[in-house]
């Protein structure tokens, strides 16, 4: 589905908050991955939401995030009363549909399946999102003339000040906007480049710390085309 | 056999080719009509000008195997590695007595490998025991994502694996296809975790683990485990099908796996019919690994590296001699890599 430009105002707000959600895996978000099959807006305050993933077969754990998290996104704008929101076509669709309708948690969604909830497996998809948008800008710098030396010194504040390209400043932000998100405590003052437990880099190490990064990114990459490409095949069935 | 513009012959096995039936009247259900149906938008990663029709991908004949994976996809041998699947499909999307008659007819180019499947439990062992010796088994496929009854997959690391690695490795099946699906139990963990390569490889040193599809999407766990296992084996089946339209990304995994693994350990395969092998080939031979990652790896594609990967190992692990086998299969014996590895793998 392509972005809403003629049906009001409020079906473009839900767009936009559908938009946020992300993939965990792919680390992109549902809209631009063309996830979204159908969103409807009744009495301008209920919203519907269906939404496709490539396979029949995706990992139900990441489809429950998704569902529950549009769910969320789109119970946040404040004139919305009820939403709904489908998974369609997939192996587990009733027990995440039903599990998102009735706000459970995972646990109860599928029970006997697994003794935890979905936090920790959130939290590890999180880092990894850290480490492929970490990767991306790192090799921009670098290729912008920066060196390790500096780049292992510079603080996050420092870093949103210099004068980058189009390509460059759209990394930052993404980069800066998960920065944020994991280390919600931290100021523009603190370092702009750790590991995801929040380690300095050794400037010494630095080819090795990048190469461990690309390594995360490869994956990120390799799930974002196979999926676009079985998306595209499945909907052209 | 590829032949380079330079004239020299490269000895090619096909590590993972499969005769299956997708077909309506096989399947038993939803999740059958929905297995194949995956693999045919698996088939629309390759070139437009590859595609089959969805009748002919769902069933497709020996004839078609032979004309696509010997005639022109220039395999010399090729091995089956098939896939069960008894809850989506009558006879298994994969059959054995199907793939073994397909084998009788062509001996000395097809190796036909099994499956087994460790929650068949004590019944299993036996049965295991009765294909080798059936059917001379060398090497199984492991799916540890297969559906059976309420269960969902399984781990190599499950006690009742361990059993039947034991099994194996007292019958002489020595080569494990490792296929990491998505094993979805328990549901809060991740669902491609390759951690029980490490413990089944550590335990049974003198088993080869190869791992189809490199363990992607989760590349570094797999580099990580195979730099530090030796007789763990990537095997390039999907891998090799981006190489058509993701030509750079195609050269980051392969410039990964020649710096971890080096280029002894890297098995081509086709995954047919998925895809035809004949385009895979003729992009891999003239392939060249791009600068930047060249340089970062300190890799290259050299013609003995080629040699290698895509025949010579899988050679070694089969204990098939390439010179004697052309020799049966009357054709011109190729030169082997400088640094072809002498020894069988595992002895």
């Amino acid at each position: 589905m392509q972005v809403p430009t003629r049906c009001g105002n409020r079906r473009q707000e839900v767009w936009l908050a559908l938009s946020a959600v992300t993939d965990p895996e792919l680390d992109e978000s549902v809209t631009a991955l063309e996830f979204i099959t159908a969103l409807e807006v009744e009495d301008q305050k209920r919203v519907k939401v269906e939404f496709r993933l490539p396979t029949y077969w995706c990992a139900p754990n990441f489809a429950f995030l998704m569902a529950s998290d549009l769910r969320d996104a789109v119970a946040e704008l404040p004139w919305v009363e009820e939403v709904s929101v489908k998974l369609l076509d997939h192996f587990s669709a009733d027990l995440i549909n039903r599990g998102v309708a009735l706000k459970q948690d995972f646990r109860d969604a599928f029970p006997g399946e697994t003794d935890d909830d979905l936090t920790a497996l959130r939290e590890t998809f999180l880092g990894k999102a850290f480490e492929g948008r970490q990767e991306l800008l790192l090799r921009q710098l670098l290729a912008a003339g920066y060196d390790p030396g500096w780049i292992a010194q510079v603080s996050l504040g420092e870093l949103m000040r210099q004068p980058l390209d189009a390509r460059g400043d759209g990394l930052r932000s993404l980069y800066a906007f998960m920065w944020r998100r994991i280390r919600p405590n931290a100021g523009e003052q603190d370092l702009a480049f750790t590991t995801v437990d929040g380690k300095p880099l050794e400037p010494s190490e630095f080819r090795t710390y990048l190469r461990k990064v690309s390594g995360v990114r490869r994956n990120q990459e390799f799930n974002g085309l196979i999926c676009r490409g079985l998306l595209a095949a499945r909907n052209a069935r | 056999m590829f032949t380079t513009k330079s004239g020299e012959q490269v000895f090619v096995i096909d590590s993972h080719t499969h005769l299956w039936d997708g077909s309506p009247a096989n399947q038993k259900n939803i999740h059958g009509k929905q297995f194949i149906d995956c693999f045919y938008d698996y088939h629309h990663l390759g070139p437009d000008s590859y595609i089959w029709p969805k009748e002919k991908f769902e069933r497709y004949s020996e004839e078609d195997y032979v004309k696509d994976v010997f005639e022109q996809g220039y395999a010399d041998m090729a091995i089956f590695n098939p896939q069960y699947l008894g809850d989506f499909y009558h006879n298994g999307f994969s059959n054995l007595q199907r793939n073994e008659a397909f084998r009788k007819q062509h001996p000395d180019r097809i190796i036909a490998n099994g499956f087994w499947d460790p929650r068949n439990e004590e019944a299993g062992l036996k049965q295991l025991e009765k294909d080798a010796k059936t059917y001379g088994w060398k090497g199984v496929k492991l799916y540890t994502a297969e559906w059976k009854g309420s269960s969902k997959g399984w781990k190599l690391s499950d006690p009742w694996a361990y059993r039947y690695l034991e099994k194996s490795q007292e019958l002489g099946i020595k080569n494990m296809h490792v296929h990491k699906g998505p094993t979805i139990r328990p549901l809060n963990k991740d669902a491609f975790n390759v951690e029980d390569v490490d413990d089944a490889a550590t335990s049974f040193p003198d088993l080869n683990f190869i791992v189809e599809h490199v363990g992607l999407p989760r590349l570094e766990d797999f580099c990580f485990i195979a730099a530090q296992e030796p007789n763990v084996y990537a095997g390039l089946a999907v891998v090799s099908a981006l190489i058509h339209k993701r030509h750079h990304y195609f050269g980051e995994i392969l410039g990964e796996l020649l710096f971890w693994l080096g280029p002894d350990r890297i098995l081509y395969g086709s995954d047919y019919a998925i895809w035809s092998p004949k385009w895979i080939v003729e992009e891999l031979m003239s392939y060249e690994l791009p600068e930047d990652v060249a340089t970062e790896t300190g890799q290259s594609l050299t013609l003995d590296v080629r040699r290698k990967i895509m025949g010579e190992n899988a050679a070694r692990l089969y204990s098939i001699d390439i010179a004697e086998r052309c020799k049966e299969l009357g054709l011109r014996t190729p030169t082997t890599s400088k640094t072809a590895k002498q020894e069988v793998a595992v002895a």
